[in-house]
């Protein structure tokens, strides 16, 4: 009795040093992605008993596979969409192996695809990009390619799936992971695996499968529980966006935060942006203790040797590793609101911690997700995606996305709806030569609008308020 | 690298500390609701990290059903004491005065008038424009798809059609006057990771969670404990006492209980891997109706 107490508590102990994969699954309603995420977490055991009475009694109901149990149902979560038969967001799932533990984003194929699966993806270390083994790679495989790359996700799956249907045949699987690769070379993705798998009879899925001897790579599960993931992290560059002042008694002010990317340590010199104030870490406290060294995504509290005044939205760095500074910058865009871009809108943006005003300066182009060409376009409408220029109101301190994901990420929010409009991955600074439009985000012409001049100077006095807010507006008075 | 691998449980806190951080920097006037629950003491704690070693920069809030658990209450009272939580705790007075019961109104009129619009009061009364929830993903299906920033109307009405969308970590908390935020810091936890973490930060949890024997009488199915005496006449010569303890707490005639032997943390997590029914299995409300959590979701539950 002791001794068994005493293997459940090594048992836990190491359960809870499991590390944590999430991933995205893209297909569409054809390819058979419910089928495979329900086969997952079927054979991970997953599914309780109640849930699959629920399940075998909705499948003779209202199911689409047969005689089979259709695993559709158990994710298709809405009222709404179990009536129309397809899922309209994105839904997250949870299993754990011995090994890992896993959360699932799984999005859709229909219409909607581009803003639900960026929104699933955005996560994400890893994607599972499902094809039908009789229909290859179709224009859709290339399209939620395209959209795994912009995410910067680093290891792909191609599964291959509904091997059963082409007899499990190596040519068929050969020929299509080379089509695959031969697409796929000039995004730049990393690590790209190709599985021959059947979800429904689960070849390859859970165990290694006898009808594709001439298969030498491991089964998905067993490539999802090894897959490293832990070098996918920037751990060079420190970026540490303040988030919140802490300051419980006169003797402790304490700065939270997450450590968005890099590695900090007690004595290091930090410098403070965007005033350029150094100081030494003093402690890093957390409410198990001081630790010596905190890293991505560590959520810790930063003291000081010296007095600085920093606020939510600034960024502590090492001095000798900057980020860029600037208000004008280049990023991909993907359009995620009913209503269509209006260029000459005044946005907020929220990168990091830190939100400002933004406004489209100019679109480079728009990009079609499915044949990847470029074509100009004075805005962008829902799902669709373009390279576009953007003047802020305050200084962004920022990476490039490909280098660092935490500090090169941005939402764009509707100052009117307060939707969250757009998201975007930043290319880089652009110099301001190269501007479209002047530096103000927005322009009062006050001859033009018939105001009296002698409100011009409270007008200029309120502009220039405006403009140490953060939200420059230029005020013309000359006619 | 592998100096810098994280388990599960560090970068589930971590998101959390986040997302609660976040909350804190970005709201006037947020509130966390406390349901005395096992998610609820790990959400408790997580927010006691967020801000070591100052103190919580918001209040927390019992939305108090008049038949709670009485272990639940006296934890509740000093847990908040002894770790100094400003606790508001908020019912719905009128419909209490009204006698409204799970035994004499059904659990559907009770759960609506106790507990959902008890809350609605609560979240107007105080005008709080954001409130934490501990609820989790892979609780219930219509979970799963729901935001962890999940945006209200001045309704207090959740649009499962038309939720904004929610990338990396950056959260979008902008409301007008009147609209609400209700946050959700678990989202990505399991019930399993709620034990794994209880059990690793040696987090209090009500003692319903370890099984012991308990005046239990059986009501369609459902262990129900006796825990007061509104339990109605009939059943009152049908009390056996039995082994049990409670997956879910919430108004003890609505909560079933399980028959188990797990009376440490280490054998319920045991019992937990190798269970077979899902936690809401014991919770009645959820058989009331066809999807039902979605219905009272849109209408403004957690």
């Amino acid at each position: 009795m002791a001794e068994s107490a005493l293997n459940i508590k090594e048992f836990l102990d190491k359960d809870e040093q499991k590390d944590l994969l999430r991933f995205l699954t893209a297909g569409s309603v054809d390819d058979g992605k419910s089928t495979l995420i329900g086969r997952l977490l079927f054979d991970s055991k997953k599914i309780y008993e109640d849930q699959l009475d629920a399940l075998e009694r909705d499948s003779k109901r209202v199911g689409n596979a047969g005689e089979h149990i259709d695993y559709a149902l158990l994710l298709d979560g809405l009222k709404a969409e179990r009536e129309q038969g397809i899922t309209i967001d994105v839904a997250y799932r949870y299993f754990s192996t011995n090994n890992r533990k896993f959360i699932i984003a799984d999005t859709p194929g229909h219409e909607q695809y581009t803003r639900n699966m960026i929104t699933g993806g955005s996560t994400a270390n890893l994607a599972i990009i499902l094809v039908d083994a009789r229909t290859g790679v179709i224009t859709q495989t290339r399209r939620h390619t395209f959209l795994v790359s912009l995410l910067g996700i680093k290891h792909v799956v191609l599964a291959v799936n509904k091997m059963d249907l082409v007899d499990f045949d190596k040519e068929t699987f050969d020929r299509i992971v080379n089509d695959y690769k031969h697409f796929v070379a000039p995004l730049g993705i990393p690590d790209i695996t190709c599985i021959p798998l059947s979800a429904l009879d689960g070849d390859n899925v859970v165990e290694k499968s006898a009808r594709t001897p001439w298969y030498e790579g491991p089964a998905l599960l067993d490539f999802l529980e090894t897959v490293p993931i832990d070098l996918d992290r920037n751990y060079t560059d420190f970026r540490y966006p303040v988030q919140y002042v802490l300051r419980p008694n006169q003797n402790f002010r304490g700065f939270c935060g997450k450590v968005a990317s890099g590695v900090v340590r007690k004595g290091d010199t930090v410098m403070a942006l965007p005033s350029g104030k150094t100081s030494k870490v003093k402690s890093i406290v957390t409410y198990d203790g001081e630790l010596e060294c905190a890293y991505p995504p560590l959520c810790v509290t930063l003291t000081l040797e010296d007095e600085i005044d920093i606020s939510r939205g600034e960024m502590l760095v090492h001095p000798d590793n900057l980020p860029i500074s600037d208000r004008n910058f280049e990023a991909m865009l993907v359009w995620m609101d009913e209503e269509e871009m209006d260029v000459n809108k005044s946005f907020y943006i929220k990168q990091t911690t830190h939100t400002t005003r933004a406004r489209v300066d100019s679109i480079r182009y728009k990009v079609d997700v499915n044949t990847m060409e470029h074509s100009s376009v004075d805005k962008l409408q829902l799902n669709e995606i373009g390279r576009v220029v953007f003047t802020t109101g305050k200084e962004l301190f920022f990476d490039p996305y490909a280098r660092n994901k935490q500090t090169g990420a941005f939402i764009l929010i509707d100052p009117i709806t307060n939707n969250t409009s757009a998201v975007g991955m930043i290319i880089d600074r652009v110099d301001a030569k190269d501007m479209v439009s002047e530096e103000a985000l927005a322009v009062l012409n006050l001859p033009e609008m018939g105001i009296d001049p002698i409100h011009y100077e409270a007008i200029r006095q309120v502009c220039e308020a405006l403009n140490n807010q953060g939200l420059p507006i230029k005020c013309i008075t000359d006619k | 690298m592998s100096d810098y691998k994280l388990s599960h449980l560090q970068e589930l806190e971590a998101e959390s500390i986040h997302i609660i951080r976040e909350v804190a920097a970005e709201f006037e006037n947020p509130v966390m609701l406390y349901s005395i629950g096992k998610d609820s003491s790990v959400m408790v704690r997580l927010a006691e990290k967020a801000f070591a070693p100052g103190k919580v920069p918001f209040p927390l809030m019992h939305i108090d059903s008049k038949w709670k658990f009485k272990e639940m209450i006296s934890f509740r009272d000093s847990y908040a004491k002894e770790h100094g939580w400003n606790l508001i705790v908020e019912s719905n007075r009128e419909a209490f005065k009204a006698g409204v019961g799970p035994f004499t109104h059904g659990s559907k009129v009770h759960t609506d008038l106790m507990k959902t619009q008890a809350l609605l009061q609560a979240l107007d009364k105080y005008k709080f424009d954001a409130a934490f929830g501990g609820a989790r993903r892979d609780e219930e299906k219509s979970r799963a798809k729901e935001r962890i920033f999940s945006f209200r109307d001045k309704f207090h009405q959740w649009d499962p059609k038309n939720q904004r969308p929610e990338l990396w970590d950056i959260y979008n908390a902008r409301v007008h006057k009147g609209e609400s935020i209700r946050v959700f810091p678990l989202s990505n936890w399991t019930e399993l990771d709620i034990w794994q973490y209880i059990r690793l930060e040696q987090i209090p949890i009500v003692p319903l969670y370890y099984a012991k024997e308990r005046p239990i009488v059986e009501i369609d199915g459902n262990l129900i404990m006796a825990d007061d005496d509104r339990l109605p006449e009939k059943y009152r010569d049908q009390i056996r006492m039995r082994k049990v303890r409670f997956r879910t707490l919430g108004c003890w005639p609505l909560t079933g209980a399980v028959e188990s032997d797990a009376d440490t943390i280490e054998k319920i997590v045991e019992e937990m891997m190798t269970t077979t029914k899902s936690e809401r299995t014991t919770r009645v409300i959820d058989f009331d109706q066809d999807a039902s959590m979605e219905q009272k979701k849109r209408e403004g539950y957690f």
